[in-house]
C-alpha cells in the first residue's frame, strides 16, 4: 500500500531524512521507534504532506500513485491520515462540525454526495460508543481545554469517523496513562482491518503491548538502521537506544 | 472643506437656539461646549489621537445637520435588524428622530424612554443635573460638538435593586431622505446600586447616501449594578461613526462593553472607564472583520483609580483587501490603585498585502503593587493549525475560514444574551464563509 523509497527530506538547509525505505502493505502494522531528534514524526509530517518540509530525492507513492505533488488535504481524500502528537485547539468549532466539515469536503472531492445530518448522527453515535466517549464530549470545540488523553483519544475518534487507508499514529501514547492507553490501544484495534494498514510512531515499548506490530523499525539519524518483528520493540526497551547508537558509530 | 462643515455648524447652533430653552443651566453647558469645539475644530491627523484616522474625505460631504421630521419606515422593512426573536424595549429613531411607531418604551419600574424628554421635563430634572455630561469628555473636540448639539437619543434609568426585565434595544437608522446626513444621538445610562440591564445598539443606514454619526453615550454604574452593552456596528459601506462612550464605576459594579465592528466605512470608537469605587470590573471586548477599504479605529482608555480593582481587555481583528485597523488602548493606574489586574490583549490576522494595522498598547502604572499585562500579536494564520486541517481533508480555503472563525470566538464567548450570541455568529460565519450550525 504505502510505498517509501529513498526518501530525503529537509527543513530549511537541515538534511533530517537521509535515505528512508519502507514498504508497508494493507492489513499490516508498522512501528517506527527511535530516540528523540531521530525524525520519526517528520517522516510522519512528510507522509502527510507537510508543506514546511522539502523532499529532495526519492519517492512516497499509496497504491501505486505518486503523492508528492499533493496537497495535504488531497492525500487525506486519497486515505491518508495522520493522528498528531500535539492535536491542535480550534476554539469555537465543536469536535462534531469539524469532522462533518472533514467527512464532507472528502466525499465532494471523491464525487460523492454529502453524508446526510441523520447519517452522519448515527456514524457519530456508533464510533463514539465504540470508544468509550462521553457524547457531551462532543459537542466541545475541538480539543480545547482537553487533557493530553482526551486529545488522543479524539484522535482516534477522527480516525474512526474518516476510515483511512492508511493511518498514520504520532506518538500517540505521549502523555496518555495506562488507562487511556488502553482505550486508545482498544479503539485502534477495532478499527485496524485487512484493507487498512497502520503506522504506530513510537518512543516507548509500552503502547505495543496493545497495539502488536507486525514490524518494527529503528530510526535513527534518519535512517531505518534497524527492522525486525515484534521482539525487536522488547530488545530495545531491554538494551535501550544506546545499543543501537553504540553499533552505528561501531 | 473642513472649515465649511464647522462652519456651518457654528452658524445653525442660532437656529439650534431657537428650538431650545436657553434660559437653562443645560443651555450653559451647551454653549461652552461649542466653544470648546469651535476653538479645537475637527481633530485632524496632527492630533496625536488621531495620527491614524483621517476625517478629511468624510468631512467634504454637505451634511444636513439638522433632522427633517420623521420618514416613516415599516417594521417588517427593519425587523432583520432587530434581535426579533425575542422581547426587548425599544428605543428606535430615523435620521434622529425618535419613533413611536417602531418604540417600545416604558416608566413601569424602569425608565427607558427619550432623551428629549429627559432634558426637557422638570421630573427628570435632578437626575440631568446629577449625570448629565459628567462623566463625559469637556475637553475633546467632537464630544463637545455632540454635547453642544445634545437634543435626542437614549435616557434609561434603571433604579436599585431592579434587573431589567428584557433588553433595550437602541436603534438609530437613517433613511437618506438628505443627501447627506449628520447625526448626533446623546446617551444617557444609570443603573441604580445592584441592578442589572442589558442593552445593544446599532446603527443602521437604509439607502446608500453618505452618513456620519457623533454619537455620545454616557454609563452610570452604581454599587454593584451589572451592565452588559451590545454595539453592533455592521452597517453599510457609505455610513461613518464616531461612537464617544464614557463609563463611570463605582464599588464592586461590572461593567462590559463588547464591539462588533463589521461594517461602515469609516468607524472611530473612543471607549472609556473611569473608576470611583474598589473591587469592580471592567471588561471591553472587540471584534473587528473588514476588507475593501473599510477602516477602524479602537481608542480606549480604562483609568484605574482605586485599588483592588480589574479590567479585561480582548481585541481581535480580521483585516482583508487594503482595510486598515487601529487599536490604541491605554491603561492607566493611579498611584492609589494598589492591587490593580489589568489585562490587556489585541490579536490580529492580516489576510491581504496592503491590510495594516497600527496598534499602540499602552500602560501607565504609577500603583507598585500590580498586575498588568499587555499581548498584542499580529499575523498571518497559525501554520500548524492549518496543515491540521488540511490533514483531515479540509482544502486551504475552508481550513483559513474555520480558523478565523475560531479566532475570533473567545470574545463570541462573552456574550450573555443567547440570541445575540447567535446572531452574532452568524454574521462571522457569513462573513467568513463558514459552514456552522451542526450540533448533537
Amino acid at each position: 500500500m504505502l510505498s517509501i523509497k529513498n526518501l530525503h527530506a529537509s527543513i530549511g538547509d537541515k538534511e533530517i531524512l537521509k535515505g528512508i525505505n519502507l514498504e508497508v502493505k494493507a492489513g499490516e502494522i508498522h512501528a517506527i521507534m527511535g530516540p528523540n531528534g531521530a525524525g520519526k514524526s517528520t517522516l510522519a509530517s512528510i507522509i502527510a504532506g507537510n508543506e514546511n518540509y522539502e523532499v529532495t530525492e526519492g519517492e512516497i507513492s499509496l497504491d501505486g500513485e505518486d503523492l508528492s505533488e499533493l496537497a495535504p488535504e488531497e492525500r487525506a481524500h486519497k486515505g491518508v491520515f495522520l493522528s498528531f502528537q500535539y492535536p491542535v485547539e480550534i476554539p469555537g468549532v465543536s469536535v462534531t462540525n469539524f469532522m462533518r466539515t472533514a467527512i464532507n469536503e472528502t466525499r465532494k472531492a471523491n464525487g460523492q454526495e454529502e453524508m446526510p445530518a441523520n447519517e452522519m448522527l448515527k456514524v457519530i453515535r456508533e464510533k463514539s460508543e465504540l470508544l468509550e466517549i462521553d457524547r457531551k464530549f462532543l459537542s466541545r470545540s475541538l480539543n480545547e481545554g482537553f487533557s493530553g488523553g482526551e486529545k488522543k483519544r479524539n484522535e482516534i475518534f477522527q480516525m474512526a469517523m474518516l476510515e483511512p487507508k492508511l493511518a498514520i499514529l504520532d506518538e500517540t501514547d505521549s502523555g496518555l496513562d495506562i488507562d487511556a492507553l488502553r482505550i486508545v490501544a482498544n479503539g485502534v484495534n477495532k478499527l485496524k482491518s485487512d484493507k487498512n494498514a497502520i503506522i504506530v510512531i513510537t518512543h516507548y515499548q509500552r503502547l505495543l503491548d496493545y497495539i502488536v506490530p507486525d514490524f518494527v523499525h529503528v530510526l535513527y539519524n534518519g535512517k531505518i538502521v534497524k527492522s525486525g518483528d515484534a521482539s525487536l520493540a522488547l530488545e530495545l526497551e531491554e538494551k535501550g537506544y544506546d545499543w543501537i547508537k553504540q553499533e552505528q558509530e561501531a | 472643506m473642513n472649515m465649511e462643515l464647522k462652519e456651518k455648524l457654528l452658524s445653525s447652533f442660532m437656529a439650534f437656539e431657537e428650538r431650545v430653552d436657553v434660559q437653562t443651566e443645560l443651555h450653559d453647558v451647551r454653549t461652552s461646549a461649542l466653544k470648546n469645539f469651535e476653538n479645537k475644530g475637527f481633530p485632524t491627523k496632527k492630533d496625536e489621537a488621531w495620527k491614524y484616522t483621517s476625517l478629511n474625505a468624510i468631512l467634504k460631504n454637505d451634511f444636513s445637520v439638522f433632522p427633517k421630521n420623521e420618514t416613516a419606515i415599516e417594521f417588517r422593512d427593519v425587523k432583520k435588524y432587530f434581535l426579533h426573536e425575542i422581547d426587548t424595549y425599544k428605543l428606535v429613531f430615523i435620521d434622529g428622530v425618535f419613533s413611536s411607531n417602531l418604540s417600545s418604551t416604558t416608566h413601569e419600574g424602569i425608565d427607558v424612554c427619550l432623551m428629549s424628554s429627559a432634558l426637557n421635563k422638570p421630573k427628570y430634572k435632578m437626575v440631568i443635573d446629577t449625570y448629565f455630561n459628567k462623566v463625559a469628555s469637556k475637553d475633546e473636540s467632537l464630544t463637545s460638538l455632540n454635547t453642544a448639539f445634545a437634543n435626542e437619543g437614549a435616557y434609561i434609568n434603571i433604579p436599585k435593586s431592579k434587573v431589567a426585565d428584557k433588553p433595550i434595544e437602541i436603534m438609530y437608522f437613517s433613511t437618506g431622505s438628505e443627501a447627506a446626513l449628520l447625526v448626533q444621538p446623546r446617551n444617557l445610562v444609570i443603573v441604580g446600586e445592584n441592578s442589572h440591564v442589558q442593552i445593544i445598539e446599532r446603527h443602521q443606514s437604509l439607502n446608500e447616501n453618505p452618513v456620519l454619526t457623533n454619537s455620545v453615550t454616557e454609563i452610570f454604574a452604581q454599587k454593584r449594578a451589572i451592565v452588559d452593552y451590545y454595539k453592533i456596528q455592521n452597517d453599510n459601506h457609505e455610513a461613518n461613526l464616531i461612537d464617544n462612550t464614557f463609563v463611570s464605576q463605582q464599588k464592586e459594579s461590572h461593567v462590559s462593553v463588547h464591539t462588533f465592528s463589521f461594517g461602515g466605512n469609516l468607524t472611530r470608537n473612543n471607549l472609556n472607564f473611569y473608576h470611583f469605587g474598589e473591587r469592580l470590573t471592567s471588561t471591553l471586548n472587540g471584534i473587528t472583520i473588514i476588507g475593501e477599504k473599510q477602516h477602524v479605529d479602537h481608542y480606549t482608555l480604562v483609568n484605574h483609580a482605586t485599588p483592588n480593582c480589574e479590567s479585561f481587555q480582548d481585541y481581535k481583528g480580521i483585516f482583508s483587501d487594503r482595510s486598515t485597523g487601529v487599536f490604541n488602548a491605554k491603561v492607566y493606574v493611579e498611584k492609589e490603585a494598589q492591587k490593580t489586574n489589568a489585562f490587556q490583549k489585541s490579536n490580529n490576522i492580516l489576510l491581504g498585502d496592503k491590510s495594516t494595522i497600527n496598534a499602540k498598547p499602552q500602560l501607565e502604572i504609577f500603583a507598585d503593587d500590580v498586575k498588568c499585562s499587555h499581548g498584542c500579536t499580529v499575523g498571518q494564520l497559525d501554520e500548524t493549525a492549518m496543515f491540521y486541517m488540511q490533514a483531515r481533508g479540509i482544502p486551504k480555503k475552508e481550513a483559513k475560514a474555520l480558523l478565523m472563525y475560531a479566532f475570533s470566538n473567545a470574545v463570541i464567548e462573552n456574550i450573555k444574551i443567547p440570541e445575540l450570541k447567535k446572531r452574532i455568529t452568524t454574521i462571522i460565519a457569513n462573513k467568513l464563509g463558514v459552514k456552522m450550525g451542526f450540533d448533537l
